[in-house]
């Protein structure tokens, strides 16, 4: 029942938004969001935007990850 | 258009190195359980399991919504579709899911309208439309679901409507872990906590869980990337005795979760025990309208509520849903149930264990 993959939001009117899900047009309930902005990326649940993607802290998160991994990796294969 | 860190998130260099770590890290066989649905789709559909070193060992959990929806409240949906003069509106999912003598997609044949919808939007939009009809929408999911159903239960005030009802059988997880801890017949060594169900409810909501197990938990996202970390986290936390509850999927989980969802849920829900299939009742872990907006609630409005009932024999949805047992141990996989005849809601679910195995379990 999850669509897990970020949508964008193109166009906000009243409540609802107008959000690109990987090229495809839908709608989505802004109810349950705080703040939203055209621009943003937004998880999608039944209808509803309920998050935002905070696209620093994924890119953030990604370094941190890298080094953990290639750190302890120094005996490189 | 998509969003740039996702690629990455999928980056097959990034998921053999985790591998890589975990084969050194894992040196003692630990037993993990991923409590949401959608994460055991993912993890087959990305041929994770086939990845991890053999100390691992996976657990589907109890974290499908129409999995863990008891066989009565089933029947219960098929009593009301029968109600003359009523719409009935639901997701997808619930429509194949067997009840006792029928189920939702059978009554349809017919004659009894029900309709499939993707958004209690959807299910306003069909009562606006039909003011002689009463409209019932059929709400069944976790915490990421709740918030919807009650935000179409604000809305339908707003718009003086009288001819929409809730069925809620909405159930809430954390109470469900907690039960798996004190049942002590899976023994699992740590969580792999929902990604969208916390992006709701917020890393807080599980620190009394914690509190109380000192369980390793975390809160994973759905891509490969994701999950792998999250295992690599938990077997770290193992090895080290050091369990913690962590945030692998920052990105979209804060610790305070989304307040504006929980607000809404709060105003309008209360927590009161449940039923879960195959489990039994577990404490203050459903949730039901609250009195003020009792003319919403079907249960309240329409008197059908129908007394316990058996589970289908043979189906070990139960076992499954809380890690006892994996589909090839049940009788009845591939045999007597497959998702064109199923037995069992774990082979309905699109996110069902059952469902997810056949599809992309060779065995
Ligand atoms: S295979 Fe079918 S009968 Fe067996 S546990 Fe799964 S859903 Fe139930």
């Amino acid at each position: 029942m999850c669509l897990a993959i970020p949508s964008k939001i193109i166009k906000i009117d009243q409540n609802v938004a107008t959000i690109d899900v990987d090229g495809v047009k839908r709608e989505a309930s802004l109810l349950l969001l705080e703040n939203p902005k055209v621009g943003d990326y937004v998880i999608v649940h039944a209808g509803f935007a309920i998050d935002k993607i905070d696209e620093k802290s994924a890119m953030e998160s990604l370094k941190a990850l890298r080094e953990i991994v290639s750190l302890s990796s120094n005996n490189k294969s | 258009m998509a969003i740039k860190h996702l690629e990455e998130y999928r980056d097959p260099q990034i998921s053999r190195k985790l591998v890589e770590h975990l084969k050194v890290v894992s040196q003692n066989p630990i037993r993990l359980m991923e409590v949401c649905g959608t994460h055991t789709t993912s993890i087959f559909r990305s041929g994770i399991r086939g990845l991890l070193p053999p100390t691992i060992a996976l657990l589907s959990g109890p974290g499908c919504p129409v999995c863990v929806t008891a066989q009565n409240e089933i029947d219960t949906f098929i009593t009301l579709s029968r109600i003359d003069d009523v719409i009935v509106t639901t997701f997808g999912d619930l429509m194949r899911v067997p009840g006792t003598n029928s189920s939702l997609q059978q009554e349809r044949a017919y004659g009894s309208d029900i309709r499939v919808v993707y958004s209690t939007f959807d299910a306003l939009e069909i009562a606006k439309k039909n003011p002689l009809k009463k409209i019932i929408f059929l709400g069944v999911g976790f915490e990421t679901t709740a918030p919807t159903i009650a935000a179409s239960i604000r809305t339908a005030v707003e718009m003086k409507l009288d001819n929409y009802f809730v069925f809620c059988a909405h159930k809430l997880l954390p109470p469900a872990l907690a039960f798996l801890m004190e049942a002590k017949t899976t023994n699992i060594d740590g969580f792999i906590l929902p990604g969208h169900v916390s992006v709701i409810i917020g890393l807080k909501a599980y620190l009394p869980f914690f509190e109380q197990y000192q369980v390793p938990c975390v809160v994973a996202g759905f891509e490969p990337v994701d999950i792998l970390q999250a295992i690599f986290m938990l077997a770290e936390q193992i090895e080290n005795n050091n369990p913690d509850i962590a945030n692998g999927y920052q990105r979209a989980v804060t610790y305070d979760g989304n307040i504006k969802a929980q607000k809404v849920m709060d105003d309008v829900f209360e927590a009161i025990d449940a039923s879960w299939r195959g489990i039994g009742k577990i404490s203050k872990s459903g949730l039901k309208i609250r009195k003020e907006f009792a003319s919403f609630d079907a249960e309240e409005m329409f008197d059908v509520r129908i007394s316990e009932t058996e589970d289908p024999k043979g189906c070990a949805c139960g076992e499954i849903l809380t890690g006892q047992k994996i589909p090839t141990d049940c009788l009845l996989y591939k045999m007597a149930c497959t998702p064109e005849t199923p037995v069992g809601p774990c082979m309905v679910s699109s996110e069902g264990t059952c469902a997810t195995y056949y599809r992309y379990h060779a065995t």
